[in-house]
């Protein structure tokens, strides 16, 4: 948080005595660093405003926040492990993004993800653990990709809102869980907690050494990265934002707009499936109702406080990990309920969208030609 | 710019915070003999299921030499394994209750392996010999006092239909319907129930509709088996319905509707176990009672019950009190589809491990459970 805080001063010291080529050149990425900065510090201003009605001391809100997320070793380990699954399923929305629909069922994704990774692993119980996690990531991203690519279909083909229809595909995600979780796929033994069999010890994929924090963390830098490159260097990206820009245009100059959006989806929903079997492999080690635990939905905050651009979906989401580690603190030391921290990020999610009405008006940063 | 120039000030103060913050923490942490954590799946003031151990948690503040750190709506992923840590690493706790069912399997058994001089105390009765000693779960007979409100409820109905709302067809939770209709036909041998199953423990949209659907058939008492019993005993009680209420007391949420309730007594439970420790005494791994033990308790009569009523469930909660105990799964017992589940001469008393694995409604319920 303190980091962030930082930046846009920085920025605001530097800015005025640069010349004008300086500003034209780099006054759009200053832009995009100061004003989610500035809506960051407004959110959290206004959340200890709201805070000290409660006779709480915001200062102390403060300080446990940045004790709770960044303070300690332990803290970072806490924020990065929470932050790993947000950065994928932020990518779910943030990728359909560039062709300008709104998909918001990363969650579904993230389901049928872990669903597929663990039905290939409790199929193959002869292989070496390193088969049974490649096929777990495959099935992950080939379950949660086609999930998606069903929403970005029907819109293609069907005219169906592509955001209405992958939120209702959540719902039906979540009731194929748990009919095969209650049913066909359930672990007789598991009486009281229908669940799935387990993948066993030595297929889970474990801890990055000398942390706690599991691997999903580095499939996700990797995920984050590569979609990055995707959508900025190469051809295929700059085609997705040039139809995400106009899809007339698009047509026109001839790209073949349906196999972008569906190609686009089912990166998404991979994504979010690979998300889901991490959530597997490396925390749950079976399938079962635990694993909707919400992370598409904040995912889907990270992406738009991202702005939908890969590479700044990570900070933002170690940001987000972050204030759900600092929640449990605020809880113990200040006895602020849990809502607390929905009540922060809804706050900031406000001050960020309506922060963008500033892109551009700000006179300093526009130079002079 | 402004709020930048306020967050640099808070950031020197912060930081200054920061130094005397930690030398203050440590002092504080050695202040305390004991520091116990209490984890919760839901909010703690749902009265249900999280307020039965907030309660719990209430009576250990109350007790000298003690601190309580809670924490509420900690999901059953790795985020309750980072909350049990943040309580050791960051507030010094050595004693802990992660207090939901879900927590245990993986998340439960791998901190306690990581901590093994620290003591878990889990709520679902799901230690097996194979889990780490420093750990424990208990859990309480509550179709015990579900069998109780069940004759109070027999009683009170005017039309012989009860109602049940149910989260999932689950052994625990078949138990208590079972227990709530046999205590039933015990004073009312015409008496049926009607059970919907919501799917989740927490439905709120569900547990209304199931109610209302319930009333509208004509069930005149209520009760459930869901994590928040509030939307259930309101409605009804709004409907003109009586209740018996779950997990907590919530006759103060409908105080004429209230009939009684099958309640969890944390609050004498966990000052015990605490004393236990104390006194370097072994608390077993496996903790498991019910009314006699003081785990389960019945919420007082409402005004609505009848002399007659209470009479008949003082005798058998008597008899669950007694020495000799009572059993409530007696044979013979027929399902709801007309086959012998316990035979006549099998009594299944409340340890009998065959029940943990009720599959089954019996006879009098209507509902299925798949």
């Amino acid at each position: 948080m303190t980091a962030d805080t930082a930046d846009p001063d920085a920025a605001v010291g530097v800015a005025p005595a640069a010349d004008a080529g300086f500003l034209q050149r780099y006054g759009a990425t200053i832009e995009y660093i100061l004003i989610p900065g500035a809506a960051l510090v407004g959110a959290l201003a206004v959340f200890g405003i709201f805070v000290a009605l409660f006779g709480k001391n915001p200062l102390d809100l403060y300080f446990y926040m940045y004790q709770g997320a960044f303070g300690t070793w332990f803290s970072w380990q806490n924020t990065l492990t929470r932050a790993a699954p947000l950065i994928l399923t932020a990518l779910c929305t943030a990728l359909p993004a560039q062709l300008g629909m709104v998909i918001i069922g990363g969650e579904g994704a993230l389901l049928i993800g872990a669903l597929s990774a663990t039905s290939v692993a409790l199929a193959m119980p002869w292989a070496p653990p390193l088969v049974v996690q490649a096929a777990m990531v495959c099935a992950g991203v080939i379950g949660g990709g086609l999930w998606i690519t069903l929403s970005g279909a029907l819109r293609q083909y069907r005219g169906v809102n592509e955001t209405i229809s992958s939120l209702l595909l959540v719902y039906i995600g979540l009731a194929v869980l748990n009919h095969l979780v209650e049913g066909l796929m359930r672990d007789p033994a598991s009486l009281n907690k229908p669940s799935t069999r387990e993948i066993g010890a030595a297929n889970m994929i474990g801890s990055i050494p000398g942390t706690d924090v599991h691997w999903g963390l580095v499939f996700g830098l990797v995920a984050a990265l590569a979609s990055y490159i995707l959508i900025y260097h190469t051809v295929f990206g700059f085609a997705a934002r040039v139809a995400g820009g106009n899809i007339r245009a698009a047509k026109i100059v001839g790209l073949g707009v349906s196999k972008l959006i569906l190609t686009i989806c089912f990166l998404a929903g991979g994504a979010a499936g690979l998300a889901g079997m991490i959530e597997v492999a490396a925390v749950q080690g079976r399938t079962n109702a635990n694993l909707a635990a919400g992370y598409g939905f904040t995912g889907i905050l990270v992406a738009f406080l991202a702005r939908h651009n890969p590479l700044a979906i990570i900070p933002v989401a170690i940001l987000l990990g972050g204030i759900s580690a600092s929640g449990g603190l605020l809880q113990r030391r200040l006895g602020l309920p849990d809502a607390s921290v929905l009540v922060l990020q809804g706050i900031i999610f406000v001050f960020v969208l309506a922060s963008d009405a500033l892109y551009g008006r700000i006179g300093f940063l526009k130079g002079k030609s | 710019m402004d709020f930048g120039k306020i967050s640099r000030r808070h950031l020197l103060q912060g930081s200054a915070a920061l130094t005397l913050g930690s030398a203050l923490g440590i002092r504080s942490a050695a202040a305390a003999d004991t520091t116990i954590g209490f984890i919760y799946v839901g909010s703690r003031d749902d009265y249900g299921y999280n307020q039965a151990h907030a309660q719990g948690a209430a009576a250990l503040k109350k007790m000298p030499g003690l601190k309580v750190v809670e924490e509420e709506k900690v999901p059953e992923t790795d985020a309750v394994e980072k909350t049990i840590e943040s309580m050791i690493n960051l507030d010094g706790a050595s004693l802990l209750f992660p207090t939901s069912f879900g927590y245990y399997n993986p998340h439960v058994i791998k901190m306690a392996k990581k901590f093994s001089k620290l003591r878990f105390e889990h709520c679902g009765g799901l230690w097996s010999d194979k889990d780490p000693t420093n750990a424990g779960s208990y859990f309480g007979y509550i179709d015990e006092a579900q069998y109780i409100s069940g004759i109070v409820a027999g009683y009170s109905t005017k039309s012989g239909k009860l109602g049940f709302v149910a989260a999932k067809p689950i052994p625990q939770v078949l138990r208590n319907i079972n227990a709530f209709t046999l205590g039933a036909r015990l004073a009312n041998p015409k008496a049926t129930t009607q059970v919907i199953f919501t799917g989740d423990w927490s439905m709120p949209v569900k547990e209304a509709e199931a109610t209302n659907s319930l009333i509208d058939q004509g069930v005149d008492v209520l009760t459930c088996h869901v994590d928040g019993p509030k939307t259930m005993v309101e409605n009804a009680a709004r409907r003109g319905a009586m209740v018996c209420g779950y997990h907590v007391n919530q006759s103060p949420l409908a105080p004429k509707a209230y009939l009684t309730g099958a309640e969890w007594n944390w609050e004498a439970l966990y000052p015990k176990f605490v004393k236990m420790i104390a006194a370097g005494e072994t608390i077993p791994n496996f903790y498991r009672g019910g009314l006699k033990e003081e785990i389960v308790k019945c919420s007082p009569y409402g005004e609505a019950v009848s002399a007659e009523a209470r009479k008949h469930a003082d005798e058998v909660k008597a008899k669950f009190l007694s020495a000799e105990g009572y059993t409530i799964f007696k044979g013979p017992i027929m399902d709801n589809k007309g086959k012998a589940v316990i035979t006549a001469g099998t009594d299944r008393g409340q340890k009998d491990p065959e029940l943990e694995k009720m599959d089954y409604l019996v006879e009098g319920v209507i509902g299925a459970t798949s």
